[in-house]
């Protein structure tokens, strides 16, 4: 099985699923000739031509809302925002269009589009090129969220989302790109949106987390273990919907909750996942839910030490667990 | 409405202006040319740091733009406004910012404009009336209608300049602000710096009208064409804009034809373009011309020009040990500025407070 880093594993994914479905198109910011800002679109305009593979205009409301309105004749859009941070302007296509197709039509018409987003702080972009924005997709019903953290699952999930007849919001973290790599399968296959995967399994507490966080929470729970508390580590893959049972049955095991996120505090996926601990397994808990996140600021700061003290790292979840087993 | 002066591949010629503007002295226009090659000279620093790793992040350099932003800011007072988008180190330099504190912002030191915040693309100093870079592309331009507003409101005579690039012209917020500016006969002056690609896509592969002044018409608005790499051209033209939007006669938009001869931002492979292509635009940079006119119309001489090279090599040199040697910020800075403002005084005070 060939390697491949994540970057790799996303390009992979579009080749394969264009190659063998031909209603599957691509738009965006510079994803044509460039190939993408990032090279995740590479080879794509050689290989299926301009009329499947879209330079659009820089007007994210536009490139959603083409995206939406092409997909209502069959066709499967993929629309690339080019950092997570530009997709402000096409929120309203998404949230009041594209989540509310199905109810508006009583469920005769669906919305089948892709919105690929590169997201996430540690590469000094600062202001509007470090954002962690899923916590504004996560509470709009009809809206799919999903987020992989690795190489298998970025190709696997891309391909099921772009098949899914549902506006899926696909967040890719900026910093898996080229840092993580790991065994992808040539050719289709699909993996499932709307379940979360063991990363590690343990049995003295449950962190549950997504994207680059993960890396950095086994990082941590290989720390721990050398101090003999053994950590599981759920990778969520999807956040909305979310896999409420292999939470539910992971805290039911452990009796500790720790969740990781790189969005802040505030309003993120941590708050809904602590709820629904509360309301479902109040009486399995050994300890408060605890979340981890970045804190509730504006913005990643520019400068290198504050950028690092914004962000979360191995280090700070390896404390955050050492606090939680000791509660 | 439309004026069409579309000197955009023009030569050295001398510029009318030159000979008939009294206001244009020997001074006023060696100034032009230092402000210029300053804007230069920080560039090309910008990308050797780059290059060393001393400045991280995104990096969207300005080389080949700066007759644009020193001839529009040339015909602004200190009490008007300037809003501009990412590629914003033409702009804050020509409005005189102080480059040490630019270059320690491009570090992340506390003593950048921005106390190392910000970076790149978002440099600000509001007692220059720079209300700073905006890096989501058009998103500045309601808010420059809306300190358009403020100034009419507040019956001040002040004018906003706002500067954005071809690929803005696509956005909505474009067809907002230039309507409702219009509208409301706003003082705002649209600055559009065409430079032919909207990051790596050409002009007529991203807006479906390449004459981009054009766009003004559906909304009555005046507009034209210029040579933005026509120093002086793009000053003339600038100065009749922010005198019609000063007269309260509305608002105006300036399509300013220019080039960047580097690629969109530092890690641009620039597959969109040849090396043909920029050289081709090479003979036309705005500082080259600029220095032959003076040159040969005995405004200055080739030893006062080099002199002022050397001077400005030596600036940028200091800026950048001022940047190197200045403290990086502790966590501190990043809570201090708090999440919320004060609270503004209000009388009677809110009940409970």
């Amino acid at each position: 099985m060939p390697v491949m880093t994540f970057i790799e594993a996303i390009r992979s994914a579009l080749h394969d699923a264009m190659a063998a479905d031909d209603r599957i198109m691509v738009l965006g910011e510079d994803v044509a000739v460039k190939g993408g800002v990032f090279l995740a679109t590479e080879g794509l305009l050689a290989r299926f031509g301009e009329h499947r593979v879209i330079d659009m205009p820089i007007a994210e409301c536009g490139i959603v809302g083409a995206a939406i309105g092409a997909s209502l004749h069959g066709l499967l859009p993929v629309a690339e925002i080019q950092f997570a941070d530009y997709i402000y302007p096409a929120i309203d296509q998404i949230l009041n269009e594209a989540a509310r197709f199905r109810y508006r039509s009583n469920g005769d018409w669906s919305c089948p589009i892709v919105v690929r987003a590169p997201c996430g702080a540690g590469i000094h972009g600062a202001l509007y090129h470090s954002q962690s924005v899923e916590r504004l997709f996560i509470s709009t019903p009809g809206i799919k969220v999903v987020m992989p953290s690795t190489p298998f699952d970025a190709k696997g999930l891309l391909i099921a989302a772009i098949h899914d007849p549902d506006p899926v919001i696909f967040f890719e973290h900026k910093q898996l790109y080229r840092l993580v790599r790991g065994d992808v399968p040539e050719g289709i296959y699909r993996e499932p949106i709307g379940k979360a995967a063991v990363r590690r399994s343990g049995s003295d507490m449950s962190v549950f987390s997504y994207g680059l966080m993960v890396h950095h929470s086994l990082t941590a729970a290989e720390e721990l273990a050398a101090e003999g508390i053994d950590v599981e580590v759920i990778d969520l893959r999807t956040l909305a919907p979310l896999d409420r049972e292999a939470i539910l049955s992971s805290v039911k095991k452990t009796g500790r909750a720790l969740i990781v996120h790189e969005d802040v505090l505030t309003g993120g996926i941590g708050g809904e996942i602590a709820a629904l601990i509360a309301e479902h397994a109040f009486e399995y808990l050994d300890a408060p839910v605890r979340r981890l996140a970045s804190p509730d600021l504006f913005a990643t700061p520019f400068a290198d030490p504050l950028e690092e003290h914004f962000m979360l790292n191995p280090q700070k979840i390896a404390a955050a667990m050492r606090d939680l087993a000791r509660y | 409405m439309v004026r069409h002066n579309d000197h955009a591949h023009g030569s050295a010629g001398a510029s009318p202006a030159l000979l008939t503007d009294s206001r244009l002295d020997a001074a006023t226009l060696i100034d032009y040319y230092r402000q210029m090659v300053l804007i230069r000279r920080f560039e090309e620093k910008c990308q050797e740091m780059y290059t060393k790793a001393k400045i991280g992040g995104f990096l969207h350099l300005y080389v080949g733009e700066e007759a644009t932003a020193v001839g529009a800011i040339a015909a602004l007072r200190p009490e008007d406004h300037i809003f501009t988008h990412y590629r914003d180190h033409g702009h804050a330099i020509a409005r005189g910012l102080d480059i040490n504190a630019l270059m320690a912002e491009l570090f992340g030191k506390v003593t950048g404009c921005c106390k190392g915040l910000g970076g790149s693309m978002h440099f600000a100093d509001v007692s220059k009336n720079f209300w700073g870079g905006y890096a989501i592309v058009g998103s500045h331009l309601p808010l420059a209608v809306g300190a358009a507003l403020g100034m009419k409101m507040q019956r001040k005579d002040s004018v906003v300049m706002a500067f954005f690039g071809d690929g803005a012209t696509n956005c909505g917020e474009f067809y907002e602000s230039l309507n409702f500016a219009q509208l409301w006969k706003l003082p705002v002056v649209f600055v559009c710096e065409n430079n032919l690609y909207a990051m790596g896509t050409p002009l007529e592969v991203h807006s479906s009208v390449t004459e981009l002044y054009r766009k003004a018409c559906a909304f009555g608005m005046t507009s034209e064409r210029v040579d933005g790499n026509d120093v002086l051209a793009m000053r003339e033209a600038a100065l009749r804009a922010v005198e019609h939007a000063r007269s309260g006669k509305g608002p105006v938009l300036l399509e300013a034809m220019t080039y960047r001869f580097r690629g969109h931002s530092a890690q641009d492979t620039q597959k969109y373009r040849t090396k043909e292509d920029i050289e081709r635009h090479r003979r036309n940079d705005p500082i080259t011309r600029f220095r032959t006119l003076l040159l040969n119309e005995g405004i200055a001489t080739e030893q006062q020009l080099r002199d002022i090279d050397r001077m400005i090599d030596d600036q940028v040199e200091a800026a950048v040990r001022f940047a190197d040697e200045s403290p990086e910020p502790g966590p501190e800075w990043i809570t201090q500025a708090g999440v919320y403002a004060a609270p503004i005084a209000v009388d009677p005070p809110i009940h409970g407070e």
